[in-house]
């Protein structure tokens, strides 16, 4: 068999495997772990595809901070894992739902393709041949040059969202003392301290 | 990716031994080079207290780190009862291999890389974003109160220094306009990068004591407010291990610097005078220079305050770094100096 293969069927069943186990593991820290050890596999298929960009970008964004923040809040729970598993059935026919909802959607789209060849070459268009360029280059002109305006307006998106998100959450708190860097920088030994000279047996 | 021609097994099974040949030419010199960092910090730190430090085994204490490394291997493994154990042990064995494989895109001369990749520079940026996880996992398995403080304390300035070492690195690819590791090293062949861009030099070695946990940030272990941190419940080589991992990642820090600053493998120019000396020489002696200074830096500056610590990461060096990227780009363009591939 083909190295390659073999190299992609490896990363794909640790992969499958991975995200069954974000769902069925009991403790929801070995959860995220679980989706960690999925990211890298999913990274590792990207380098397969010689997508060595996207692969990277995948372990810096989400294994390297979106993960990291994810470990933080799930280990900082106080979680009953009895408790969490009973609502386990009772949430299976929504998320079963929704699982084939996304399946049937990456049919269609996958689909799409080989029965109208057209539309395979609308997906494939502005995308220069590879060996030519570097993918990070290939990326770079297809976001800034091609898709300039829609993918300023996502960032502008994202922006609001989190201006908005801190906005609902900012909350201000009356009588708390707050701390001025400044003010505490500009301290000379003056203002801080004041010497006296005391005599013996007087006291201050 | 896609070979030309499909190899036999004998061509499979040389090509196979030559990387493993290879991978131990780096791994081997890398761990020694391990040790006697540790053996450097506490010479350069007792030195600079009017001490001796370790001079007891060996001549000048030179044997000092295998003693050290012989003795916790001898020591017995102790797991404790309320720990999770699978994560338990996997966290110092995370922190070392990380701090293993990010070498394999360190140029160590014009070509000589293990691993001549595009995408070298993210490569160790997100190799190094991975180092949070060992401290992280081992605070958490430990099941004590201290170490979990000290994983929570790692996490949290771990990705703020993240961020700002990341928009460092975007002002350095914007000169070279490469993600190449040997092309950014190349792109110095005239002027380090160190002096167009020295602030972020600056921003980026201080990022870089905080990103290894390096005092005057070693808030995760600090010994006066959590005991020893995320390490207090190991022992034996689970310790070796982490401790290992810590100064690799202090190399490889130093390596990162000399790389996308001081030049990488290029010698000092003064009128050619000095180029005999190989570049790997160079390289070393680099790496050797930074290592240096984060040693007397520990030797001098006291621990920082952990809301100093965040403020200095979040409302200092950010919006600093993100200035200099624009202003870089701003300039690049401006000047019509921007590097232009293809």
């Amino acid at each position: 068999m083909n190295l390659e293969v073999l190299v992609f069927y490896l990363f794909a069943s640790i992969t499958v495997a991975a995200a069954v186990m974000v769902i069925s593991a009991r403790n929801p820290v070995h959860s995220v772990l679980f989706l960690i050890l999925a990211f890298f596999n999913a990274a590792g298929l990207f380098l397969l595809c010689g997508a060595e960009f996207l692969a990277m970008i995948l372990v810096i964004v989400y294994v390297g901070a979106v993960a990291v923040l994810f470990l933080f809040v799930v280990m900082m729970l106080d979680i009953n894992f009895a408790e969490l598993r009973q609502g386990f059935l009772q949430y299976l026919p929504i998320g079963g739902l929704i699982g084939v909802i996304l399946l049937v959607e990456l049919a269609l789209v996958l689909g799409s393709w080989t029965i109208l060849p057209s539309a395979g070459g609308v997906a494939a268009a502005q995308t220069p041949a590879i060996g030519d360029i570097t993918n990070t280059d290939a990326l770079g002109r297809i976001l800034y040059t091609h898709y300039l305006l829609p993918f300023q307006l996502a960032g502008m998106i994202l922006l609001v969202a989190m201006v908005g998100a801190i906005v609902l959450t900012l909350r201000a708190r009356p009588g708390v003392r707050r701390q001025s860097i400044s003010a505490q920088n500009a301290r000379t030994k003056e203002l801080a301290a004041e010497l006296k000279k005391v005599s013996s047996g007087q006291g201050v | 990716m896609v070979d030309a021609s499909p190899m036999t097994g004998t061509e499979m099974m040389v090509e196979l031994a030559l990387i493993v040949a290879k991978i131990l030419a780096i791994v081997v010199p890398l761990l020694i080079a391990v040790a006697y960092a540790t053996l450097l910090d506490r010479k350069v730190w007792a030195m600079m207290q009017l001490r001796r430090g370790p001079n007891v085994v060996g001549i000048f204490g030179l044997l000092q780190p295998f003693a050290d490394g012989l003795k916790l291997l001898t020591k017995e493994t102790i797991i404790p009862a309320g720990a999770n154990k699978g994560v338990f042990l996997l966290a110092p064995v995370l922190t070392f291999t990380l701090a293993m494989i990010a070498w394999a895109v360190i140029p160590f001369g014009d070509g000589l890389v293990l691993a001549d990749i595009n995408v070298g520079v993210l490569y160790l940026f997100a190799i190094s974003s991975l180092g949070v996880y060992g401290i992280i996992m081992g605070g958490w398995a430990s099941n004590s109160r201290y170490p979990f403080l000290g994983g929570l304390r790692s996490a949290a300035q771990m990705v703020s220094y993240e961020v700002s070492i990341g928009f460092v690195i975007i002002t350095v690819l914007l000169c070279v306009g490469s993600l190449n590791l040997n092309d950014v090293v190349k792109a110095q062949e005239h002027v380090w990068f160190a002096i167009p861009l020295f602030p972020m030099f600056v921003v980026f070695f201080i990022s870089a004591l905080a990103e290894t946990n390096r005092p005057p940030f070693d808030l995760p272990e600090a010994e006066s407010e959590l005991v020893a941190g995320y390490q207090i419940e190991y022992s034996s080589m689970s310790f070796a291990l982490f401790m290992l991992g810590e100064y690799a990642n202090m190399i490889l820090m130093s390596a990162m610097t000399a790389i996308l600053f001081l030049g990488g493998w290029q010698p000092i120019s003064i009128f050619g005078l000095l180029d005999w000396i190989p570049g790997p020489i160079w390289f070393l002696g680099k790496i050797f220079a930074v290592l240096f200074v984060m040693c007397w830096v520990k030797a001098t500056v006291p621990r920082y305050r952990y809301d100093q610590l965040m403020r200095l990461g979040w409302k200092v060096f950010l919006p600093l770094s993100l200035f200099w990227v624009v202003l870089t780009a701003g300039v690049l363009v401006g000047f019509g100096w921007l590097p232009v591939k293809g």
